[in-house]
């Protein structure tokens, strides 16, 4: 399969379980917990409540679909590391999905520099997820720089919750 | 001939405001404070009804131009004491002298149709000689603002003796919505915010346009896929097609070589984000930077030799220059603070670049070994410089603090003076100032 027919199914799939992704199509919040409420979930019946532990909800609310990083840096901290533990084993547990790591930055930066660092942030939480376990073919990594950011203010509150790398969940086969 | 009669020369800068002027009009551009030129534009001669309209605003546009150079100071009309009605006429030149008008631009305009002729001329008001032969553009009415820009740019050629910016355009990002909707569009604009046509829609995420060197193409970065790619975009038939990237491998940060066939980019492998030059035709390309730490945004020096780009290898992102096969660079920044998005000026002798420092952002120059920087503004966030033709004014984006933060377009002059932003009808980011118009 080339790379482009692999990205664009791919992307197809990332479809169906966008309605999850809060920083894309929630409400404007970009918290989980409110997105969850907001009602454009509407697929989550398909896909089970937050309740259930093998749906994409209790994926991204209970286990965390996110880890933060200091100003600059894309070191893992040990929050994180807990956070990226669990989804290793739900990933490992349901290998129906795929995920797609994304990068972003805060706003102190410039555009073309803070899409490397988003790199640099999505390659080490890729790189956590291979060590423990989950395969490489199951995972890609994007980054958004600066450019989507959930939280708007200019202080040091907002920028700690934009400097993250969320995995994507996105279901194998739409069967 | 001509320019070489006009390279006599007075330095305003030295001579302070120059009331007193004693050889042929000429204004050296430099970097010290200047007494801006006092020039005066009657309005152009309407040669038949329809003109009316189109020449008044054909002039009025003109000394716009000018004036909004920072260079030019215009007299206003209720201070003639001659009117200049007729383009014929002779040049009354004891009552511009004692008004002070330096230069004078008359004109006249013809519409017939869709077809518009704008004819002008330029006077040397103290030295009571025209300056160089009459003009004559001949075009469409609704391209009457175009025709102004190439008079204004023939004025400024022919007093600063350097070419002018005036009829060329802008291609840049549109920005609409709060931070964390953003909706952003590459679009299109004249130098001074007119025109402004849209060349994607809004539906995917779009960055960092570049026009090629002869205005045809624009390419960009899109997101369009969810992974950053590269699109390249036909001005004139606003078709788009992707460039072809290896797999596994994300794009950005794209410029076109000096003659619009490479194009030198960033691609991002895992975490290391290297610098790459592609042959746009064949679709091959080669690894220029081999170091794991972050080397992007990339511009060629006006000969194509060098490349000017930014590294966070020494722990910081700062300026670096190699050359443009790749091999040893040099790092050229050392100030305090971090350096990024490095753009090489026309005329090969600075390099324009974003700093941030003590949280804040600043565009400035420097020569291209470092020396001499010199910081032109200083913001909350002030990013992505980009040269206009002449190498004389920098535009570059401004993003305010806070939820309700916007972005708009800014331009000041390489001196640090004139600072004034672009009037659009929207947000605007990451301009590329393209070339004269031909």
């Amino acid at each position: 399969m080339t790379f482009l027919t692999k990205a664009a199914l791919i992307g197809l799939i990332v479809v169906t379980a966008g309605c999850t992704r809060p920083d894309r199509f929630g409400a404007g919040s970009g918290d989980a917990a409110n997105a969850a409420n907001s009602g454009a979930l509407n697929g989550t019946q398909d896909l089970g409540g937050a309740n259930d532990p093998r749906s994409p909800l209790f994926f991204n609310q209970t286990i965390g679909d996110r880890v933060l990083f200091a100003v600059d840096t894309s070191t893992l901290t040990a929050q994180g590391k807990s956070i990226l533990d669990g989804q290793a084993s739900w990933l490992q547990t349901n290998s129906d999905y795929l995920a797609i790591i994304e990068g972003h930055a805060d706003e102190q930066g410039t555009r073309e520099y803070n899409i490397g660092l988003g790199f640099r942030r999505a390659t080490a939480v890729r790189e956590y997820l291979v060590s423990q376990g989950v395969p490489t073919n199951r995972m890609r990594v994007t980054s958004y720089g600066k450019e989507r950011p959930i939280k708007i203010c200019s202080e040091e509150t907002c920028y700690a919750q934009n400097r993250r790398a969320v995995t994507v969940i996105s279901i194998a086969s739409l069967s | 001939m001509l320019k070489r009669f006009l390279i006599a020369f007075v330095a305003l800068c030295l001579a302070g405001p120059v009331f007193a002027q004693s050889g042929p009009l000429r204004l050296t551009i430099t970097d010290g404070v200047i007494e801006p030129l006092p020039f005066a534009v009657p309005g152009f001669q309407a040669e038949n009804p329809e003109a009316a309209q189109v020449a008044a605003d054909v002039s009025r546009l003109v000394a716009a131009d000018l004036a909004g150079t920072g260079l030019f100071r215009e007299i206003p009309a209720s201070a003639f004491i001659s009117a200049h009605s007729s383009f014929a006429q002779t040049v009354a030149y004891p009552d511009w002298r004692a008004i002070n008008a330096q230069a004078l631009i008359t004109g006249a305009v013809t519409v017939s149709g869709s077809q518009l002729v704008v004819k002008f001329r330029l006077f040397d008001v103290f030295s009571g000689a025209e300056m160089g032969g009459g003009l004559q553009f001949a075009g469409t009415v609704d391209g009457w603002r175009r025709m102004a820009h190439k008079v204004a740019d023939a004025a400024y050629g022919r007093i600063t003796g350097e070419g002018g910016y005036f009829d060329s355009r802008v291609v840049f990002v549109s920005e609409t919505g709060p931070k964390n909707d953003r909706q952003k569009r590459l679009a299109i604009m004249d130098y001074d915010g007119a025109n402004v046509k849209f060349l994607t829609d809004s539906s995917s995420l779009v960055l960092a346009p570049r026009f090629s060197p002869n205005g045809d193409r624009v390419i960009y970065t899109s997101f369009a896929s969810g992974f950053p790619r590269i699109n390249l975009l036909e001005v004139a038939s606003v078709g788009t097609r992707q460039l072809q990237t290896a797999e596994g491998e994300m794009a950005f940060s794209p410029r076109f070589s000096r003659d619009g066939s490479q194009v030198i980019y960033s691609l991002a492998n895992g975490g290391n984000t290297d610098i790459y030059r592609g042959n746009i035709a064949s679709g091959s390309s080669s690894r220029l930077t081999e170091a794991p730490s972050i080397e992007t945004a990339p511009s060629l020096s006006p000969d194509g030799s060098q490349i000017v780009f930014e590294s966070d290898r020494s722990g910081t992102q700062q300026l670096y220059i190699m050359s443009s096969n790749g091999g040893n660079a040099q790092r050229i920044s050392f100030g305090d603070g971090r350096y990024g998005t490095p753009v090489w000026s026309p005329r090969g002798d600075l390099i324009a670049f974003t700093k941030q420092n003590a949280g804040r952002f600043h565009i400035g120059v420097m020569r291209t070994d470092g020396s001499e920087e010199r910081l032109l503004t200083a913001s909350f966030l002030d990013e992505g410089p980009t040269w206009s033709p002449n190498g004389r004014v920098i535009m570059f984006s401004r993003e305010t603090q806070g939820a309700g933060g916007t972005t708009s377009l800014y331009s000041v002059d390489i001196s640090g003076r004139n600072l004034k932003p672009v009037p659009l009808p929207n947000g605007g980011s990451d301009p590329s100032w393209g070339p004269l118009q031909p």
